[in-house]
């Protein structure tokens, strides 16, 4: 096995022992024989693609979580930690909590009474068949696409830090992420993110523990970054985002609470199937709203392990890191600050831990990205368009295989992306196109009932088109960037986030006007799909405690906390 | 689920992780006592109380979800 893994020697930022090896090889035989377990009791369509709907509330919870909690973003994010400061913090907090919440407490009985397997499943019912198609297709392909784009940007993280083959990395990872999500399902996939999450959590906490030891706490961390970067303001939050020169980002505060908090992480944690499955697994309503609130208070306190290692890398690395793009020989790129990290804190033993978690999170990304697609594509594209009657074991059948299928077309893209390095910032973009207008096409759709049919596909089609055609015309015009980003300094991240809230405003905008000269369904194809015809079940037995939407509020009470504290 | 029996909650297969990780992990702290790894701060022996801890955690987990318990 360890001839596998040896190529690049002189380049690898750490080297395993034996122990490290036994540690990662555990890991893959325990996923492994979870996975053939489970098998027997993912029998029915229900089973398969849903978990049986009988995951409890801190089980759904913690895999709603997870299942955004991937080693690129472990990785990416730690690095944007290092590169931007504190502010890399707004994608945690307030660019994630209000959605979480509003997700459990407003949208999330909607998903759960419609009974539907998934977001494009709940757009069927709501709409029809033309906005559900289209929302399902690009779902699909995006999905698979997403999926072999972050299968080779992991294999290129594993060749770098530990010398791996990249083949290896590809192949080894996707064959046991696919027998083991082909055998449980979604049962498969949340019991493998509920272990990523304690894998990341003691495979990662050891280095802000350390790195805040060595520095003298917070304070001497503070210290030393201004001590280093006397020009820039990396320990403030908001303090710098009046205006888009003031902070290593390039953004202000309007880019984050519109685009980023309000349209963006909406759109992300309410309407992206990915995540939305996990909380669609819940044993009951209650369930299904508390798991969302259980999982904002984890995913605050996710910065520990990413933000805070970044910050920490800042402060006492010796080395300056650089952007991956002019990296040199001999230098690291921000990407590699927690590896790094794991490396300056980390012996044998502890190290192999950390890299369990990293593979481990790249794993339970790569399960929840091909058992979203399965689902969707058997109960958004085949069932509607193609076999619409056949028996529960055809569609579980189909789910299997598709899974291997998706598995197969992801390791392609990674294959492409391979031979095509730009494809990869086309794709992270395609991502992003219709997140934005699909929050607008859905919440529009629960929250008022005079929304017709044609409204809701065109207002989503066009909200998609503006996007793409934005993101375009910054791309190859930079005069633009300051048209719709409102400063030419704007950098990549502000634009993103003004392209979210302008392409979500002509959704609005368009379904408002599509819905006003058009017909709409009657009241009873609409009940318990939108708000003023839907009987949402009260916690008014519950006693106060076990009420969701008071630890929503002590949610949003805590993040109101955070931000006054690192003002 | 009826036939198909009671599934082994997720928790049980955490705690087991964690405390073969647990173990592991302690003897490698145990081991390299004399002369530790050569990085920072190694002279806290963090593999030591760390695996303490995840043995600690793990056990606890074992204990609690044991399979059978709620049967």
């Amino acid at each position: 096995m360890t001839l596998l893994f040896a190529t690049a020697e002189s380049s690898r930022l750490v080297r395993l022992s034996g122990i490290d090896l036994v540690i990662i090889a555990i890991y893959f035989a325990l996923v492994l024989g979870i996975g053939f377990y489970l098998k027997k009791f993912a029998t029915t369509g229900e089973d398969f693609f849903l978990a049986g709907r009988e995951m409890t509330a801190w089980v759904a919870g913690l895999a709603f979580v997870s299942a955004n909690l991937g080693s690129l973003e472990l990785l990416g994010w730690a690095g944007s930690a290092y590169q931007y400061g504190i502010v890399a913090v707004h994608f945690y907090w307030i660019g994630a909590i209000p959605a979480m919440i509003f997700l459990g407490l407003v949208m999330m009985p909607f998903y759960y009474i419609s009974k539907t397997h998934s977001v494009p499943g709940y757009l069927q019912l709501r709409y029809g068949p033309e906005a559900s198609g289209l929302s399902a297709i690009t779902f699909a392909i995006m999905t698979i696409l997403m999926s072999g784009v972050n299968m080779y940007a992991m294999a290129v993280v594993m060749k770098v830090v530990l010398g791996w083959n990249l083949n290896f990395s590809i192949w080894v990872s996707s064959l046991t992420v696919g027998i083991y999500v082909a055998a449980g399902g979604l049962f498969s996939a949340i019991f493998n993110e509920v272990l990523q999450f304690f894998l990341i959590w003691f495979g990662a906490l050891l280095i802000p523990i350390l790195g805040l030891y060595e520095t003298g706490g917070w304070h001497g961390m503070v210290a030393r970054i201004q001590q280093k970067s006397p020009a820039q303001d990396f320990t403030h939050a908001w303090r710098g985002l009046g205006d888009f020169q003031n902070n290593p980002m390039g953004i202000n505060w309007i880019g984050i609470v519109f685009g980023l908090a309000a349209v963006l992480s909406m759109g992300y944690w309410t309407t992206d199937f990915l995540v939305v499955q996990r909380v669609l697994s819940s044993k009951d309503i209650r369930s299904a709203k508390m798991a969302p609130v259980i999982g904002s208070f984890f995913k605050m306190a996710v910065p520990i392990i990413v933000i805070l290692p970044g910050l920490l890398g800042l402060a006492v690395l010796p080395m300056q890191l650089v952007p991956a793009s002019e990296i040199q020989p001999g230098q690291h790129s921000y990407n590699e600050v927690l590896p790094l990290m794991l490396a300056r804190y980390c012996g044998p033993g502890l190290m192999g831990l950390g890299i369990t978690a990293l593979v481990a999170g790249f794993m339970a990304g790569m399960a929840g990205n091909v058992s979203a697609f399965a689902t969707v594509w058997t109960y958004d594209i085949y069932r509607p368009f193609i076999r619409k009657r056949a028996s529960d074991g055809h569609y579980v059948s189909m789910g299997r295989w598709c899974t291997m299928i998706g598995l197969i077309a992801s390791i392609g893209t990674a294959y492409l992306a391979m031979g095509f390095a730009s494809i990869m910032d086309y794709v992270q973009a395609l991502f992003g196109f219709f997140i934005a207008p699909l929050f607008g096409t859905v919440l529009l759709g629960m929250m008022w009932k005079r929304v017709t049919r044609p409204a809701g596909f065109w207002g989503l089609l066009c909200g998609v088109f503006s996007s793409v055609t934005m993101f375009f015309l910054m791309k190859f015009d930079s005069r633009w960037v300051s048209v719709f980003a409102l400063s030419p300094h704007a950098k990549g991240l502000a634009q993103a986030m003004f392209q979210a809230l302008w392409s979500c405003l002509t959704c609005v905008v368009v379904t408002l006007l599509v819905t006003l000269v058009t017909k709409p369904k009657s009241d009873e194809e609409l009940r318990g799909l939108v708000y003023s015809l839907t009987e949402v079940a009260h916690e008014d037995h519950a006693s106060f405690l076990h009420r969701p939407v008071v630890w929503g509020m002590v949610s949003l009470t805590v993040l109101a906390l955070l931000q006054i504290i690192f003002w | 689920m009826s036939g198909k029996g009671h599934i082994i909650p997720i928790w049980f297969f955490v705690g087991v992780l964690l405390l073969v990780y647990g173990v592991l992990i302690l003897g490698s702290g145990l081991v390299e006592w004399s002369h530790p790894p050569d990085t920072v701060l190694s002279e806290l022996h963090a593999p030591v109380w760390w695996g303490e801890l995840l043995i600690l955690l793990g056990g606890i987990y074992c204990y609690a979800f044991r399979p059978g318990k709620y049967r």
